[in-house]
């Protein structure tokens, strides 16, 4: 089949599609009808919860350390220091990083090379790679990347072993519901949400950590 | 009976009650069903309450008689359906949530069980009910059942039609029953009792199965 | 490739399949332990969770508008994917399907695929078209890499070789992947497979993968997973092509905040698995820079036009309903003969088939109701299963099984006939009844349709004085 054969056996399908779903439906739906019925739909579950933000801190440390990764935290003026800190106990010596992470975050004796388009195979090489974060919900234990300054393309943070990120406090929130509108204007962007170390459950069900993804994740929590 | 009548009750048990179709429903022949609505209503209706001592046969009330009267498209079914349902009870139902009752004044000296059946815990949402008038019992010893939420494999039809999953499913069953040391196992539907007591038999356990209300019903002049 | 496929046209009925699993007592014990676990992980979770109720309620809404405005959000999700550099394409079967997918492959200039766990490609036997169209397709979840390379089938929805244990799987990759001296720990198993695919992931081109949602709103597309293969493989490539049930749609991006509670807690036991991707068309330098998406309805809107069972379409494949379900748990998934099992492949197989294949399926459930309560979107299955009962049964027209039930229901519409048939069936069950020592008597033979109850279950036989004699009886002693 063609690339045009393609085109054309589609429209047919898609026109047959709808007329069936039009039929069992009773009705052609448009914007006015499902606008309307979508603003009626019963959400009576927690948008935010309850509890202070140092509490809401707290509750996502443990979270993460539930699923393996390993949490601690740092006045914003630490930031390098604390970076330095977590890569020597790792042993981690070369960094790959998005452009647009602030350079007063780098800390000497690490070589960090910032990402222009490399190769998978490149990206493989590094021992790690280093990040800022968009937003951390704390219930969940999950930080959420989009494709910004200091976030970087999603290979960036899936290719190399080891992941070290950067959450400030002021964009943690407790609930999924309060994430979500966060992002909500930015949806479109590529968008990543990683809960501890790349896990599975596959045999037997038993949570191992890594597979594919980054085997090792450090989180610095900045307050 | 006895209990209802030990607590005061006046009961009739109407002569032209038969079945309440569930067996018809659930496996498929919907139209073969449909009349026994119309047959329960006109039995009942005159009842202050309905009182059923199987947890399935309320739940095929409750669950499905205000459609299949739908179906029927009988104005007057329909309402008599919607005025009738609320006034149907399960029994274990009946003494707790419209009486408020826990103890009965029943003495049952025996180590018993109780296996919590599918539609009394998920249809009808007994809960504890039955355990806390099984618990209010004199000379009782009340022992619980791993896994009691679990079904026994009976589902009417498909002990037949799946006779060997029924079966293995049974299996788990009658197992966390004899693990208990229980002399009977107790339940608030005859439909599970009848097929848990078909393997405890086969097997020549000495096991037997009692429903709730033969506990309730027990009392010191009893010899069983 | 692997062995006979999961195809419900020539699978045998549940009851003649189920006898096979009953007998594999080593699969049976590797299922009950992994549905025990999840159970109980999921049970904590959603524990956790004071709003849980609530969450279903919303998740049941969503859905249920969303089909309710089917053809609208599909539009919607249409032009804003394409907006963003997406292609998107329409299949009315598999059969449209596989051919759509295969050009694309062709036309990516592929002989090879890397491939996300998708129900959708298994449910149209994908990769057995693509390899006769000369294309190999690497799963990369590890689970369905057991699968593949054991030459297996699946047998759960999340968790397909779940039906596996450890050791087993070590046998599978020792001799697949030509590792003798490899451990048997999880982590030996896992540290295997990343170093078998990581190769792959880094060289293969392009990309399949299925869709958990479908957001109108924005075009983009949501995947959740766990080892991050499902990121390698629509990170890496420059051609990712995504197939997806016309049911997966979402009306808009907020909605995921109902969606992304209620899946993980009830697929795996997870607060949320380790990654979610959101992806929406092409993004200069970031990801594929060709991307197709094919809608796929293969039977849906069939459903659809079905009021009573168009619930079926509100799933959102967590699998819960798998790990709590009784008869799934003694059988295991293959029994079913669709890689659609348990609860929600009785339901959903036959209605994919048109009910013209996999009628026994409705009938492979106790009704005990675990399905229903455990359900994150509040599907009620056993309603469907009865209604799809009556279909079958409404198809398959007069049968032995037709007839008896007609002659009960004819009885239990007269007290006449009712007291008629208590009195019959004493006469009859006479010649078989056996008295036990306290001269109760007892049925443990039973001829035909009825001998399965008798297989490893006795009969008490119908008490001489029914409840209704005692009755009267009563009445007329003035006792």
């Amino acid at each position: 089949m063609g690339t045009e054969m393609i085109a054309n056996a589609s429209t047919a399908a898609k026109a047959e599609i709808l007329r069936r779903i039009r039929k069992a439906n009773g009705i052609t739906a448009d914007i006015d009808s499902a606008r309307a019925a979508w603003s009626q739909i019963t959400r009576e579950y927690r948008r935010a919860a309850s509890q202070e933000h140092e509490a809401v801190l707290c509750l996502l440390e443990d979270r993460l350390r539930d699923y393996d990764a390993h949490v601690v935290r740092a006045q914003q003026v630490e930031i390098s220091a604390a970076i330095a800190k977590v890569l020597a106990e790792r042993g981690k010596h070369r960094i790959v990083i998005p452009a647009g992470i602030p350079v007063g975050w780098l800390p000497e004796g690490v070589e960090f090379v910032t990402d222009e388009g490399m190769t998978a195979t490149e990206l493989d090489g590094f021992d790690g790679i280093l990040t800022a974060s968009t937003v951390a919900i704390a219930e969940t234990g999950t930080v959420v990347l989009q494709n910004v300054a200091g976030q970087g393309r999603r290979a960036v943070t899936l290719v190399p072993d080891y992941h070290l990120c950067i959450v400030q406090a002021s964009d943690v929130v407790a609930t999924v519901p309060e994430a979500m509108d966060r992002l909500n204007t930015t949806a479109t962007l590529p968008t990543t949400f990683f809960s501890g170390p790349s896990a599975t459950a596959d045999i037997e069900m038993t949570r191992i950590k890594g597979v594919h993804g980054p085997r090792y994740l450090d989180v610095i929590l900045v307050c | 009976m006895r209990v209802l009548e030990r607590l005061g009750h006046e009961v009739d048990f109407p002569a032209g009650q038969t079945c309440c179709g569930q067996m018809h429903w659930n496996t498929g022949y919907q139209a073969e069903a449909l009349p026994l609505v119309q047959r329960f209503v006109d039995q009942f209706h005159h009842a202050e309450v309905v009182v059923v001592p199987s947890s399935s046969c309320v739940a095929m009330m409750r669950d499905h008689y205000p459609k299949m009267a739908i179906e029927i498209g009988d104005a007057k079914l329909i309402a008599d359906v919607e005025e009738l349902v609320p006034r149907v009870y399960e029994f274990s139902e009946f003494l707790t949530r419209r009486l408020g009752l826990e103890d009965v004044g029943a003495y049952y000296p025996h180590r018993v069980t109780y296996h919590a059946s599918c539609h009394g815990l998920r249809n009808l949402e007994l809960g504890d009910g039955p355990l806390r008038l099984l618990k209010a019992v004199r000379g009782i010893d009340l022992v619980p059942l791993q896994g009691l939420e679990q079904c026994c494999g009976f589902g009417g039809t498909f002990a037949i039609k799946n006779a060997e999953v029924s079966s293995a499913m049974l299996s788990d069953k009658t197992t966390a029953v004899l693990n208990t040391g229980a002399e009977a196992c107790t339940a608030c539907d005859n439909s599970c009792l009848m097929h848990i007591q078909g393997a405890l038999h086969r097997q020549r356990t000495g096991v037997k199965t009692v429903h709730l209300a033969e506990i309730l019903a027990s009392d010191e002049g009893d010899t069983r | 490739m692997s062995g006979v496929a999961l195809d419900p046209k020539t699978s045998p009925i549940f009851p003649i399949a189920a006898r096979t699993a009953l007998g594999d007592a080593q699969m049976r014990k590797n299922v009950r332990h992994a549905t025990d676990v999840i159970q109980s992980k999921r049970a904590r979770v959603v524990g956790e969770m004071p709003d849980w109720q609530q969450l279903r309620e919303a998740g049941k809404q969503i859905r249920q508008h969303t089909m309710e405005h089917l053809d609208f959000y599909l539009e919607q999700f249409e032009a804003n994917c394409t907006r963003a550099g997406g292609i998107v394409h329409w299949a009315r079967d598999a059969e449209e399907a596989r051919q759509l997918v295969t050009s694309l492959v062709k036309a990516s200039g592929s002989q090879e695929v890397i491939k996300i766990k998708s129900m959708t490609t298994e449910e149209i036997h994908l990769n057995d078209a693509l390899e006769k169209a000369g294309i190999h397709a690497y799963e990369t979840d590890l689970a369905e890499l057991i699968i593949e390379l054991g030459e297996d089938q699946p047998s759960h929805i999340v968790v397909p070789a779940l039906h596996k244990n450890r050791q087993q799987i070590r046998e599978v990759f020792q001799k697949k992947m030509n590792l003798p001296h490899l451990g048997e720990t999880p982590q030996d198993l896992a540290d295997a497979a990343r170093t078998f695919l990581r190769e792959k992931f880094l060289r293969i081109k392009t990309g399949v993968s299925g869709a958990n949602f479908l957001i109108a709103e924005t075009g983009g597309v949501c995947i959740v997973e766990s080892e991050g293969n499902g990121r390698m493989c629509l990170t890496l490539p420059e051609t990712l092509i995504t197939i997806a049930g016309i049911d997966k749609v979402i009306p808009r991006f907020q909605d995921l905040e109902v969606l992304l509670q209620l899946l993980p807690r009830s697929a795996t036991g997870e607060r949320m698995n380790p990654y979610n991707s959101i992806w929406t068309g092409v993004t200069a330098g970031d990801g594929p820079r060709t991307f197709h998406v094919v809608l796929m309805d293969n039977a849906r809107s069939g459903i659809l036009a079905d009021k009573e069972s168009r619930q079926t379409l509100n799933c959102i494949r967590c699998g819960a309903c798998q790990n709590v379900c009784p008869v799934y748990r003694q059988t295991g998934g293959q029994a079913y003969g669709s890689v659609y099992a348990g609860p929600i492949g009785a339901i959903l197989t036959p209605q994919l088939q048109q009910m013209h294949y996999a009628q026994s399926l409705p009938f492979a459930s106790s009704l005990c109701g675990a399905c229903y309560e455990v359900c994150p979107v509040k599907i009620n299955i056993p309603e469907v299963l009865i209604h799809l009962r009556n279909k079958a049964v409404e198809q398959k027209g007069l049968s032995g099984e037709a007839l008896a039930m007609k002659m009960m229901a004819m009885i239990f519409q007269s007290e006449r006939r009712f007291r008629a048939a208590q009195r019959l069936g004493r006469m009859a069950e006479a010649p078989l009844v056996r008295k036990d020592g306290r001269g109760v008597g007892w049925i443990g033979w039973l001829p035909g349709m009825l001998g399965g109850w008798t297989q490893v279950r006795d009969l008490q036989e119908m008490p001489k004085q029914t409840f209704r004699d005692w009755w009267e009886k009563r009445g007329k002693d003035g006792d």
